[in-house]
């Protein structure tokens, strides 16, 4: 059978949408101070705030794997309208504009915050410009991918493989751990690259929240964005990192999703 | 279409279609001011006032001064650019950018900012070393920040900050919002914040800021822009800045 030609409007608007993602990456492979790099990705500032990040967003990943799954679960086995509403509200970071996220975060965690007042009044403890506060930033902001594709893999799976261990008289624990988490471990995983590619990405909600100091909450992306005012080079090479990552990733969960 | 209505609008006055582009005084123009974060408050009521005086319509950007130097280099359109320091203006100028050299329009002292009431018993820099003590600073970077690190050397002082923020602004909320104890920020802030106490630095260890701004090459409405700077400096621009916190020139 004949393929039916595209038009070439179509393929003139397509040609222009991927030079929009393309030219920014163009300028900065292009504009990169190579000879440069080795040196910059040896400077304590960009060294430093590569390990934070790192720390972070593998914190963030994990602290969402513990609680994201979880929910997901509630979202997915349950029906009505209070689900719905809470499916809605877990979604909300993903749309919500990072900077608002982190404006709520300190509303509810800063010292005169919702829970932070309760919380300094009771033991002094204050979450606000601490790594803990670059963490939560980001949890906040990365968890709804992870709880977004874990559901949707729970929606997927045959419920029968479940009934058929829990008939066998295998308890709930079980059957969560021996049957539905083996199931779900694509879902789990490319949830959780997914969730930690954003937690790696976060700059609104931490630099918000968290503020910015060198080792304790200057994220990549915020040095980065210092950096580029002041030491263009240093912002270009971090710059680098990051797309190398984000590529990393994107291979790697398309080999998974192909199932290669 | 437009055209022939502002040429229409440059004549007589009774072939005016709209009220508000020419019904009084010149033609209504635009103008894109980019200026320091600590300049809001001041610039803000400037801005109405020359689109009472002279119809410009101002739009302005207020950021750190870094910032704004970057954008600028990087090619950013704007009419004028009011800097928190004279550092930055340099690096606009030997970038040439400047349409005319730069005029030094006011000057700002530097304060700490802390709660309502002062609840810390913040009385000088050396009590900004206290441990338990939250302090925020704006980063090196930020012309704020640079004065204050000048300062506290000034003072001997070692603070130990909380967190580096890209504008003085930036360092303020923070104090406002109760999340910082204590931070270096402008005289100006202060007085137009309403939010936070000042504590005063002396003369010893205080550091002025020279505020200088310059009609930039890439202008689109030079007039415009000549216009504001002039108000700027002018009697009534002045007084607009002194009210905020600001020292005249």
């Amino acid at each position: 059978m004949r393929r039916a030609r595209v038009p070439a409007a179509i393929g003139i608007l397509a040609a222009l949408g991927l030079l929009l993602f393309l030219l920014p990456l163009a300028g900065l492979i292009v504009r990169a101070p190579w000879s440069q790099t080795l040196a910059e990705l040896t400077d304590p500032t960009t060294t430093t705030a590569l390990g934070l990040s790192i720390f972070c967003s593998l914190s963030a990943t994990a602290i969402a794997l513990v609680l994201g799954v979880p929910l997901a679960m509630i979202l997915a086995r349950t029906r009505g309208t209070l689900r719905n509403i809470l499916r809605a509200l877990t979604t909300l970071p993903m749309v919500l504009p990072p900077v608002v996220g982190g404006v709520a975060l300190l509303l509810a965690f800063g010292r005169r915050g919702l829970v932070g007042s309760l919380l300094y009044q009771w033991s002094g403890i204050q979450i606000p410009f601490t790594t803990a506060a670059a963490v939560m930033a980001e949890t906040f902001v990365a968890m709804p991918f992870l709880v977004i594709a874990v559901e949707a893999g729970l929606r997927s799976l045959d419920q029968r493989y479940e009934e058929a261990a829990r008939s066998l008289g295998a308890g709930y624990w079980r059957v969560f751990t021996r049957v539905t988490l083996p199931l779900l471990r694509p879902a789990i995983f490319s949830g959780a690259v997914l969730c930690w590619a954003r937690a790696l990405g976060e700059f609104g909600a931490t630099i918000t929240f968290a503020g910015n100091f060198p080792g304790r909450t200057q994220t990549v992306p915020i040095a980065v964005y210092l950096a580029l005012e002041t030491k263009p080079e240093a912002a270009i090479t971090l710059s680098l990192i990051l797309l190398v990552v984000s590529i990393a990733i994107l291979v790697g969960l398309r080999d998974r999703w192909l199932g290669v | 279409m437009a055209a022939s209505m502002l040429a229409a609008c440059g004549g007589t006055s009774g072939a005016c279609a709209l009220q508000t582009s020419c019904g009084v005084g010149p033609v209504r123009t635009t103008l894109t001011v980019f200026a320091a974060a600590s300049l809001q408050p001041a610039f803000d009521k400037i801005g109405a006032q020359l689109l009472t005086t002279n119809n410009v319509a101002t739009t302005f950007s207020y950021a750190g001064t870094q910032t704004l130097a970057t954008q600028l280099t990087q090619g950013a359109p704007a009419d004028v650019f009011a800097s928190a320091d004279v550092a930055h203006m340099t690096t606009v100028q030997s970038a040439g950018l400047l349409h005319s050299q730069s005029v030094l329009f006011a000057h700002n002292r530097l304060e700490i900012a802390v709660a309502r009431g002062n609840p810390k018993h913040v009385h000088s820099l050396a009590d900004l070393a206290r441990s338990g003590l939250v302090v925020v600073l704006a980063d090196p970077s930020v012309p704020a920040g640079k004065y204050a690190a000048q300062a506290l050397k000034a003072a001997g002082v070692t603070v130990h900050p909380a967190s580096l923020e890209q504008q003085v602004t930036g360092v303020l909320s923070k104090v406002a919002l109760g999340e910082a104890d204590a931070g270096i920020v402008y005289h100006s802030d202060i007085v137009t914040s309403g939010k936070v106490d000042g504590v005063v630095i002396p003369d010893n260890q205080n550091v002025i800021a020279d505020y200088p701004i310059a009609v930039l090459k890439s202008a689109q409405n030079q007039t415009g822009a000549l216009a504001f700077v002039d108000f700027v400096v002018s009697t009534d621009g002045q007084s607009i800045l002194r009210a905020a916190g600001f020292q005249g020139v």
